[in-house]
């Protein structure tokens, strides 16, 4: 057993007032090191609070009981050095008029001891790696000048930056449409093989979930109601709340809802 | 074979962006049935909601042809326009944007009523409470802001509200792709029920293809703005012929699940 990067014990989150983050209740969850583990639910589930708990980014107006424990031991990891965190809406976390190459080196040079030449070939060796097509020119664009996909594979690049040891996508695909989230996905899947990085994939889609996780924990109202192997819960889920997300999952193998009918074509 | 209610040709649509021509809409045709949806779908940009835009006359084509209900639509002004619109209606992904978040429940589906002169003011309480129950929801929400209740019955209610003026065609743009898993399956039941008890077509927008699929008579598949691919939808989709067909098809997550449950 290589031992946890994260353990959380006994988590919970509320908010003083009604606020538009769903809270958390009593979680109990490790995350190993270089597992990829998928956090499923639907809205309100606090999947997204979760992750956020983690990395820190909770609002001030949460309470926190409970412990989250980084590599065993007390000190909170460190934003962008040790988790790196990639959201659904590249274009709100890249800075508009800033260039994409040095909002990348400026991760790097925060939390590495890097001169400005050594950023900015890393900055470039991680356009590289996240196939961004023409990574020199890319270096000095705005983010308005790139499409969705390019967008989010910046947002990638700046998030590993620093060479993490737990990345975390929230929702990172969800506004990409299936063919780019297809690339993404397989992206996320090789760099956080190549670094050893361990994965914390938030998703509503438990199909996509499926594809890369090699654990599946199920979020519901705040609780987690299943958490097992990716086969585990795909093939024997446990909770019934578990099994009806999968029945209502309409994949290309799903019964048509609609008889067939002698409509012609066009 | 009966008369098209909706007929398309030679739907041109450019966008001028920073010096580059886009082809929205590059000579596009398509006919709609009764009672029959047609899906679009591709990926983004390849100008499925400008389509479905231009057919609703929200942005107007460079060149092309509408004929809907058997009437030149994109020739149509004034009193017979709007006449013609309560027949066409349509269903966004958000109906926090598509409509004013902060008005009651009841006062969305008064303005199609009073706006359409389709009942009189004191006939309108009933046939609101009427309308929410035709689409499962409780007469009493009626008073409750759109702010107040959930994304699935919002869009119950942005349903409520498009059937109101009793139209043929109904435009859905991703109007199910917000929806939580558990909540779209009785969206989409609501819709089929519907097509069926009153014979509404639907030209149903989606970047879904397992929803499309199961939902749609008929699929045409889009790339940067062209027809690349049509038919009958599992047909299609079964077995796609073009690149960009096989590209998304391919592209859909898998869940190979042993033991199929019973769906029922």
């Amino acid at each position: 057993m290589t031992g946890s990067l994260v353990s959380i014990r006994n988590l919970s989150v509320s908010y003083r007032r009604d606020a538009s983050l769903p809270s958390l209740g009593n979680i109990d969850l490790d995350i190993a090191v270089g597992e990829r583990l998928a956090i499923i639910g639907e809205s309100g589930s606090g999947k997204s609070t979760l992750a956020l708990a983690i990395a820190g980014l909770l609002p001030s107006t949460a309470t926190v009981k409970g412990t989250i424990l980084w590599s065993g031991q007390p000190q909170l990891p460190l934003g962008g050095r040790d988790i790196g965190f990639v959201f659904q809406d590249a274009s709100a976390s890249l800075d508009p008029v800033m260039a994409v190459g040095r909002q990348i080196t400026e991760v790097a040079r925060t939390h590495l001891d890097l001169s400005r030449a050594q950023a900015e070939s890393r900055a470039l060796d991680l356009l590289r790696r996240v196939r961004l097509p023409d990574p020199d020119t890319a270096l000095h664009a705005y983010p308005h000048q790139l499409s969705g996909g390019q967008r989010q594979r910046v947002a990638i690049a700046a998030a590993i930056a620093a060479g993490p040891r737990l990345l975390i996508a929230d929702e990172a695909t969800s506004a990409l449409d299936t063919i780019v989230q297809a690339d993404i996905v397989a992206l996320i899947k090789q760099l956080v093989a190549e670094d050893g990085m361990a994965l914390l994939f938030v998703s509503h889609d438990i199909a996509l979930a499926a594809e890369l996780a090699d654990r599946i924990a199920v979020f519901r109202r705040g609780e987690m109601v299943e958490l097992g192997s990716t086969d585990a819960v795909i093939q024997v889920p446990q909770h019934a709340y578990t099994k009806k997300l999968l029945d209502a999952h309409i994949g290309l193998d799903a019964a048509p809802m609609i008889a067939p009918t002698g409509h012609g074509h066009v | 074979m009966s008369e098209p209610l909706l007929a398309v040709s030679g739907l041109i649509k450019r966008f001028r962006r920073s010096g580059t021509t886009v082809t929205a809409s590059d000579e596009i045709s398509l006919s709609i049935s009764p009672g029959e949806t047609l899906a679009l779908a591709g990926p983004s940009g390849s100008g499925k909601s400008t389509i479905a835009r231009l057919i609703l006359r929200l942005i107007e084509p460079d060149a092309g042809r509408v004929d809907f209900e058997g009437e030149n639509f994109l020739a149509l002004r004034g009193s017979a326009l709007r006449a013609r619109r309560a027949r066409l209606q349509m269903v966004f992904q958000d109906p926090l944007a598509a409509l004013n978040p902060r008005a009651t429940v009841a006062r969305v589906l008064d303005d199609p009523l009073r706006i359409h002169a389709l009942a009189s003011r004191s006939e309108r309480p009933e046939r609101i409470a009427a309308l929410l129950k035709r689409v499962g929801l409780s007469p009493d929400l009626a008073g409750r802001h759109l702010h107040e209740i959930s994304g699935g019955q919002r869009q119950r209610v942005a349903i409520a509200r498009a059937i109101a003026t009793r139209p043929s065609l109904i435009v859905l743009d991703e109007a199910v792709s917000a929806l939580d898993v558990s909540v779209r399956g009785q969206i989409l039941e609501l819709l089929l029920d519907l097509q069926r008890a009153e014979r509404i077509a639907y030209l149903f927008v989606s970047h879904d293809l397992g929803v499309v699929r199961a939902f749609a008579h008929r699929v045409i598949l889009l790339e940067d703005g062209r027809i690349a691919e049509q038919g009958d939808a599992r047909a299609v989709i079964d077995n796609p012929q073009s690149t960009i067909g096989k590209a998304l098809v391919a592209a859909v997550p898998r869940l190979a699940r042993t033991t199929i449950q019973d769906r029922s």
